[in-house]
């Protein structure tokens, strides 16, 4: 079927639209299925950031707006349903750290997003390592950064294995905007 | 995975082991003797590790926590905020402070 050029860039609009939203709510399922059931492998402070794998999918897939608009969409609707005002500055600033970071990496020629995931792993975990010492008004809790540097490392390794499969198959699928 | 991801990969871990091993040498994870206990950033109470006590940490916002020290063991048995990361996080150790957020409480082992 062919379509005029007016109606072919109205219905791209509107399914980025709805692709945008469908994201959205998948990242926030993601956190809710987080907040039930943590894996945090018995390390306090260690997430596996399934939420992360629809922003690493996203980044490659869809527009930068577009992958900013589900990230904070799920960082305050989280927050508002599962957290407080705490778990709000963890997560913005984590969220923001990693994505500015897995930016950066994509620009950089050379990483697939297994390596820009795992960057965002390392980069969300110091985001939130250095709220905790401003909040917490505890230095101390830096000692805590080598661990967060390896399971950041190792999680967002998974996620980006994960993403790497599913942006594989949603190029495919044609199924990008 | 391409060759600039395993030497991201292998350059993290690599910044863990030398942050490790300075900490290491510099003494930060071993030899703790002292019980230190703030809340929002100040000191409230410091115990010696060794005694063994119950101390109930009461916070301005009505909160709680449950301090057992028992056999050079420091750890929290009760809280009042919902997600009891505190008490799940087990025994304080020098690297692995426990922290309960909603409370502004960290508990440290520190050297005198």
């Amino acid at each position: 079927m062919r379509m005029s050029d007016n109606q072919s860039s109205h219905s791209v609009r509107t399914r980025g639209m709805a692709m945008t939203a469908l994201f959205a709510a998948l990242s926030i399922v993601f956190g809710y299925i987080e907040h039930l059931i943590p894996f945090d492998f018995g390390i306090p402070g260690v997430k596996l950031g399934l939420a992360n794998l629809v922003i690493v999918t996203m980044m490659y897939t869809f527009s930068k707006r577009q992958t900013l608009f589900v990230l904070f969409v799920r960082i305050f609707v989280c927050a508002m349903l599962f957290g407080n005002i705490y778990s709000l500055l963890y997560s913005l600033a984590g969220g923001v750290l990693s994505f500015g970071i897995m930016c950066v990496l994509k620009k950089i020629k050379g990483f697939s997003p297994i390596g820009v995931s795992i960057g965002g792993g390392v980069a969300h975990n110091i985001g939130q390592l250095a709220v905790a010492i401003i909040v917490l008004n505890s230095p101390n809790i830096a000692l805590y950064l080598p661990v967060l540097l390896i399971s950041g490392g190792l999680t967002g390794g998974v996620i980006g294995t994960c993403a790497n499969t599913i942006i594989n198959r949603l190029t495919k699928a044609d199924l990008t905007s | 995975m391409k060759k600039k991801d395993i030497i991201l990969l292998l350059l993290i871990i690599a910044a863990a082991l030398i942050v490790t091993a300075v900490l290491a040498l510099t003494g930060a994870f071993t030899g703790g003797d002292k019980v230190v206990v703030t809340v929002d950033g100040e000191v409230y109470k410091e115990f010696p590790l060794n005694e063994n006590v119950e101390y109930k940490i009461e916070t301005e916002n009505g909160g709680y926590n449950l301090l057992v020290i028992k056999d050079g063991a420091a750890y929290v048995t009760e809280a009042s905020c919902p997600d009891k990361v505190c008490v799940n996080a087990g025994a304080a150790q020098e690297i692995k402070p426990v922290v309960c957020a909603p409370n502004k409480v960290v508990i440290t082992i520190e050297k005198d």
